[in-house]
């Protein structure tokens, strides 16, 4: 039986190691903080000294970016046995990763890179997860990418894939609702029918976090997945309505470029937490 | 066909001067260049980011725009091989050395150098140095044959040119002044807790520090190091070790021909 993801249905933050002096200096509206696992594969130091005094604290959620599951190549075993070690060093309550290819042959792109939605790549994506899954003997949660093109061999919506990956790997999706919002707009799409789409039931944690709006060679948006400013009042809005469907769900804010203090970060969390109030009285009533 | 479509885009995104992968569509286009360069400017920034984080008296020295388009043409010929970005740039010293318009900067290679090893003495093993009172109440019969085991964030960076006098002032840790060039310092970088230090090594300190590593015993360090040194200071070398928290642990005399 492989451990699930449990989170608290609460709100947490990507961790940032410049507010960890304020973080634990007083009372903090969160509840579970997630971390790159790639930034404390090294043996020792700070990093390691921060995490294990945020987790006396907090709850932990671990989030991959270097396992490249949308590789057509076979996954890096040793990179995978780096990702355990940091799975057994903290024990956290949820590991996720993305629908997305980061290298290519032993070259480390360092994105998340966009994949058509084929039976191939399908096939190739749940053979990946069931190694993670077992390896880690955890459930992973996989992420919805923001994407900015589109593939013309692909057969599948992105939320059928999504649904097709987690009914046969058994895994639990990371539904990000500002990749939602980018990829709708960038496609030309409505972000409420991708949503109603959503295997929703799947969902064990959303992230929200700012996007950079650009525009194409024709003058279309072409929204970016900054993660360099606030919340934007349309991902808000589709996020309440997210949360109306499901109930309350571990919600994380990331802001990993041009990083505010501490304080602008906190208000992005009670904002978080009072949809996620809103929700839970709704439901008591 | 999927891992072919995977290859030609790995590719297309380190060259600029590659064509659009096949079979990519955009709602707006059947070309869509600028939706591509999302992904290309996506990789090649966020590599020289992390250059820029790990190298930052490296980019003070040269300025942002020479470091940033230095760094764009390391990135595009080594992209990182591992997954762990603050291990990435352990070649950029040498490419830096082979880099004709920083030639006239003689010492930058080694500045780097300095900047990697902090990286690496951060991230390195915790272990708890020996209190300097532990050690001197070892005082033992024969204090020449002691072997030491030294920390393993312990990193050694030698050189002909001033790099931690020049590295302490364009990281902040020392005011701008005055730099004689001619002056060579190696350097010390230690992590006896969780704050990384930079020494500048006494005459010798280098070798002396070295041999200790490899398991030669005191004596014979610094005799090793007094050899090549005339003004190898045992005293002022051993208050550096001591004071940088450099010895973890000490061992018994070794029977392998270097009892002094």
């Amino acid at each position: 039986m492989l451990q699930q993801s449990h989170l608290p249905h609460a709100v947490g933050i990507g961790f940032k190691p410049q507010h960890f002096s304020d973080i634990m200096a007083g009372e903090q509206p969160i509840t579970f903080v997630e971390i790159h696992a790639e930034n404390y594969m090294g043996a020792g130091g700070a990093p390691h000294a921060q995490l294990r005094a945020l987790c006396e604290r907090f709850a932990l959620s671990v989030h991959g970016v270097g396992l490249s599951i949308g590789a057509m190549a076979p996954l890096d075993r040793a990179h995978l046995s780096r990702v355990k070690s940091v799975c057994e060093r903290y024990r956290p309550a949820s590991f996720s990763e993305h629908l997305a290819w980061s290298s290519h042959a032993d070259t480390y792109l360092n994105d998340l890179l966009p994949l058509p939605y084929t039976r191939e790549t399908l096939t190739r994506i749940v053979e990946h997860i069931d190694l993670v899954q077992e390896t880690l003997q955890r459930e992973m949660l996989l992420e919805n990418p923001a994407t900015y093109l589109q593939f013309a061999a692909s057969t599948y919506a992105e939320t059928d894939f999504l649904a097709e990956i987690a009914r046969r790997t058994g895994c639990g999706l990371l539904l990000d609702v500002n990749n939602v919002f980018v990829q709708a707009k960038n496609h030309g799409t409505d972000p409420r029918v991708y949503l109603d789409a959503f295997p929703l039931a799947h969902v064990k944690e959303i992230h929200l976090s700012g996007y950079d709006a650009q525009c194409d060679e024709s003058g279309a948006p072409l929204l970016i997945d900054s993660h360099g400013a606030p919340v934007a009042d349309p991902v808000w809005a589709l996020y309440e309505h997210v949360i109306a469907v499901t109930g309350p769900l571990p919600t994380l804010i990331e802001w990993d470029n041009d990083v505010p203090v501490w304080p602008v970060l906190a208000e992005e969390a009670r904002a978080a937490g009072a949809v996620l109030a809103r929700a839970a009285a709704r439901r008591a009533a | 066909m999927s891992a072919a479509l995977q290859q030609e885009f790995a590719h297309a995104l380190l060259d600029p001067d590659a064509a659009l992968p096949a079979g990519l569509v955009s709602h707006t286009s059947r070309a869509p260049h600028r939706r591509f360069a999302v992904y290309r400017n996506n990789v090649v920034a966020g590599l020289v980011n992390a250059l820029r984080a790990r190298f930052p008296a490296t980019e003070r020295i040269v300025g942002e725009d020479f470091f940033v388009a230095m760094a764009r043409l390391f990135v595009q010929a080594h992209p990182p091989r591992s997954k762990i970005l603050c291990e990435y740039g352990d070649d950029l010293p040498g490419f830096i050395a082979a880099f004709a318009p920083a030639a006239e900067l003689a010492y930058l290679p080694d500045v780097a150098r300095l900047e990697a090893a902090r990286t690496r003495a951060c991230h390195a093993a915790d272990v708890q140095p020996l209190d300097p009172p532990a050690i001197v109440a070892l005082s033992p019969e024969e204090p020449s044959a002691l072997r030491f085991e030294l920390h393993p964030a312990m990193q050694i960076v030698r050189s002909r040119h001033p790099i931690v006098t020049i590295w302490a002032m364009n990281a902040g840790e020392r005011m701008l002044g005055p730099i004689d060039e001619s002056v060579a310092e190696d350097a010390l970088v230690a992590r006896p807790q969780f704050d990384v230090l930079v020494y500048a090594l006494p005459p010798g300190g280098a070798d002396f520090l070295c041999a200790l590593a490899s398991g030669v015993p005191l004596g014979a360090a610094a005799q090793s190091a007094l050899a090549r040194h005339p003004h190898f200071d045992l005293t002022a070398n051993l208050a550096l070790v001591l004071r940088a928290g450099l010895i973890t642990a000490t061992q018994p005399p070794s029977l392998d021909g270097y009892q002094s």
